[in-house]
């Protein structure tokens, strides 16, 4: 029954959306200060189909933890031997599940949306829900016509398939929920954009509302794709943290528009400048999250996590992908000169720097979604490449470099025209600091150029992002500023983290007998003995190595290779100990003929700050949230406070006269 | 400057800029056509000594050869002609690295035509077969698809 019951919740939820749409875009005949008898289904639709699309989704969730095999969806990606975390996870782990989770999310953002958001004009308002019901529909519709998850087997399976063992990690309990609800709430903030298109306005209160679904998007995003990052690091073995993988691009891009978003719409909230640019980010960042999730799960692209793919679905997300950004495009383009003009600037001012970072995170974006996309092209005239790190990293280089120097002094610069001249002292600092660590670390050795840039910029970052704070009563300094000082430095420390693990890393790779000792850096590492070990859905050799640094009291590491049976496949489990000033990390392999065991071994200086640094970042924007919401809740109460004083004042009659003195 | 005039010109600039990075990609990507190559290709036209890229093919049977180190492993890469390329890696061999099998090389050509990989990419999880091996003769892909995929029917 349940299996039925969260089929009929979707198809319900994909009515209401229908709903939801019509009688939102009848807020657009509304006339001035009164709302369309029509219009007024918008929001509990919204709510509704929320709970509806929230209820399936759990419903599935349930049907993965009792392992109910009448399901298609279950037989094929579980089993009923794996532990239960595995088993909860293991339901977006698939195309079916993780679209549920997507449409899902997309629906309780939508909900939360009508049941909170009270500032925004109501024709604007309908029209966002209208679009916001649009772009439900389309994915309410993917899934019940191509990839029904409630789909039942005419005979229950005697047992279920399992679940890819590289997915059996607590990071993909994490990795995926986070970026989607990241990929998601961007839909919000696309069905705004539009929505205000649509009613022309564009304005810094419509900025303000905006403004949370992008730093609460931005957040999550940051933070799914560090969790995305360390899981691959720990998890495939190769001791890489970035591997221009299709997927990561996929990630990647939304987070590139909604890092130049997030910092348009501000501009829009503080300065009432850059309204048409705020709204067209609006529209590119969703779309390159679409486009993100149509390139994972269209199966077009191979990739080393691209997982349960299907190349006949990929015509169906391709044909919504044309529909919502062809469409969304195309109104922009026919509406953005009736957006009124915004506030002019200098070219050296805050909003400048702002401008020249939203061009070069755009820059940015256009080098990836070219590469990731070239593959593709190239394919359709039968030549076959791969885009690798070669092309990546150089080719993003030169426009990230002077992004980060401009975002180094932006901070500094006054709204709406400076003097640079005014910042001599920090502008010598900047560039002292990027020079002389340059010079400082070329003194101990030859290293690849990007390395050093990197460390010579993360330095100058790392102070820059506190100087905005320098001569100001700290106590007084706006949360939201602390949110910016702080994902600022956190760029800083995870570009440190980058350019030592790209710099100083060094690697040791033998062949060791047991009772062997090898030598990295200042650690001993002796292989003790490689012993065979289960767990509860696999076998695995796992290997005793203790690592003694300096001669130091040892501490043991037991890296794995596990094989598990269902499917059968095998994964290297890495061991990592972790210092303060970076991790050893060891990966064991194969037994030689004559006995020896090979063993890999990286010592990666400051590596975990690649991730400190994105936590840092999230920690920031998740500030800067707090912020905002703290600004607003005050002037709502200030509002509210002079109303009840005007009113009181009104029903005194006269105001009261002071006494006066004698 | 009018107000209209500065949103012309952001334009013009940000058109610039993300134009310039697409001729950038271009120009750059036009190189990495070269990136992938089969073993015929490599025997034909070899890229240059140092330069990163791919070779993808089959292990030849009866090729595969372990050094005294215990870590270095020397193999010959054979496409659909009968043309092999040596390939030395050091390293711990990818689970599925087995004679017959698919695998794509990454590295580069040595001065003595020996190609020296710094990352074998053998079959990843049971759906992930090397999309460039797709342009291998049917049998032979028949056969890599075969041999490769685990848990397919």
């Amino acid at each position: 029954m349940i299996a039925e019951i969260g089929l009929a919740a979707l198809w319900l939820a994909a009515a209401l959306a229908v709903l939801q749409m019509v009688s939102g875009a009848f807020a657009l005949k509304s006339a001035e200060g009164e709302v369309n008898p029509l219009a007024i289904y918008a929001r509990p639709a919204a709510v509704v189909q929320a709970f509806l699309a929230v209820l399936a989704f759990i419903l599935l969730l349930r049907a993965f933890a009792i392992t109910d095999l009448s399901i298609k969806l279950v037989a094929a990606n579980s089993h009923s031997m794996k532990p239960l975390l595995y088993k909860l996870t293991g339901t977006w782990g698939n195309h079916e599940g993780s679209m549920l989770l997507w449409v899902g999310v997309l629906a309780a953002s939508g909900g939360l949306l009508a049941a909170f958001e009270k500032r925004l004009p109501e024709r604007t308002m309908g029209a966002t829900l209208a679009v916001q019901g649009f772009v439900a529909l389309g994915f309410y519709a993917f899934l019940l016509l191509s990839s029904n998850p409630f789909e039942r087997l005419p005979v229950p399976a005697a047992e279920g398939t399992g679940l890819n063992p590289l997915l059996q990690d607590i990071g993909l309990a994490i990795h995926p929920p986070t970026l989607y609800a990241g990929y998601v709430g961007l839909s919000v903030a696309f069905s705004l954009a539009m929505g205000a298109l649509l009613t022309r306005e564009v304005n810094p209160s419509f900025a303000r509302v905006m403004r949370p679904w992008v730093l609460g998007a931005w957040v999550l995003l940051t933070l799914g794709i560090t969790a995305g990052s360390y899981w691959a690091y720990y998890e495939l073995g190769w001791g890489g943290w970035w591997f221009w993988d299709p997927v990561e691009n996929a990630s990647l891009m939304p987070w590139l528009a909604a890092t130049a978003l997030m910092h348009s719409v501000s501009v829009l909230a503080a300065r009432d400048a850059l309204r048409t640019w705020t709204i067209m980010l609006g529209v590119l960042a969703f779309s390159m999250s679409m486009l993100g999730t149509f390139l994972v799960r269209s199966g077009v692209l191979t990739s080393v996590h691209a997982f349960a793919v299907d190349p006949e679905r990929g015509a169906f997300i391709l044909g919504l992908l044309g529909l919502y950004i062809g469409g969304a495009f195309t109104i922009f383009a026919l509406r953005a000169g009736a957006v009124a003009e915004g506030k002019r600037f200098a070219v050296a001012s805050r909003e400048g720097a702002l401008v020249f970072n939203n061009v070069m995170l755009s820059a940015i974006l256009a080098i990836v979604l070219l590469g990731t996309l070239y593959p593709l092209l190239t394919e359709a005239f039968n030549v076959r490449v791969s885009v690798g790190p070669p092309y990546f990293n150089p080719a993003s280089a030169i426009f990230a470099v002077p992004m980060f120097l401009v975002m180094a002094v932006g901070p500094l610069l006054r709204w709406k025209s400076d003097k640079p001249a005014r910042l001599q002292f920090e502008l010598a600092l900047i560039a002292a600091l990027v020079i002389g660590v340059i010079a400082a670390v070329s003194f101990f050795g030859q290293f690849p150029l990007l390395p050093l840039l990197g460390l010579g910029l993360a330095a100058a970052l790392a102070v820059a992002a506190f100087l905005p704070l320098r001569g100001r009563n700290l106590k007084r300094v706006p949360v939201a500023t602390w949110g910016m000082v702080l994902a600022h430095f956190g760029v800083a420390v995870s570009l440190f983290g980058m350019a030592c693990e790209g710099a100083f890393s060094q690697e040791r790779l033998a062949a060791v007998a047991p009772g062997g000792t090898e030598q990295i850096g200042d650690f001993a590492v002796t292989l003790e003995r490689v012993t065979p070990v289960a767990g509860p859905n696999w076998t695995a050799i796992e290997a005793r190595l203790a690592v003694s640094e300096d001669g130091g009291e040892p501490v043991i590491l037991n890296p794995q290779a596990r094989s598990f049976w269902s499917p059968p496949m095998s994964t290297s489990e890495s061991a990592l100990l972790t210092k303060w000033d970076g991790q050893l990390y060891a990966v064991i392999g194969n037994q030689a003929e004559d006995g020896r065991w090979q063993i890999r071994i990286w010592w990666k200086p400051f590596v975990t700050f690649i991730w400190y640094g994105g936590l840092l970042i999230g920690l920031g924007g998740l500030l800067a949230i707090a912020g905002r919401v703290r600004v607003d809740v005050k002037r709502r109460s200030a509002t509210a406070k002079g109303a009840q004083r005007r009113a009181d004042i009104e029903a005194l009659g006269t105001p009261p006269t002071p006494i006066p003195a004698e | 400057m009018k107000a209209k005039h500065q949103r012309l010109v952001l334009v013009i600039i940000a058109l610039l800029a993300i134009v310039g990075a697409g001729l950038l990609a271009a120009w750059s990507l036009r190189n990495q056509a070269n990136y992938f190559y089969l073993p015929e290709q490599m025997a034909a036209t070899p890229p240059d000594v140092g330069q990163a890229v791919r070779l993808g093919g089959m292990v030849q049977k009866g090729s595969i050869k372990t050094e005294a180190d215990g870590v270095t492993v020397n193999f010959m890469v054979t496409g659909n002609t009968a043309d092999a390329i040596p390939v030395r890696y050091s390293g711990i061999l990818p689970d599925l690295f087995v004679e017959n099998s698919g695998v794509v090389a990454e590295g580069s050509l040595g001065p003595d035509g020996v190609f020296i990989a710094t990352n074998l990419l053998a079959k990843h999880d049971e759906n992930y077969v090397p999309k460039e091996l797709e342009g291998m003769g049917t049998q032979d892909a028949a056969k890599m698809a075969a041999e490769t995929t685990v848990g397919l029917n």
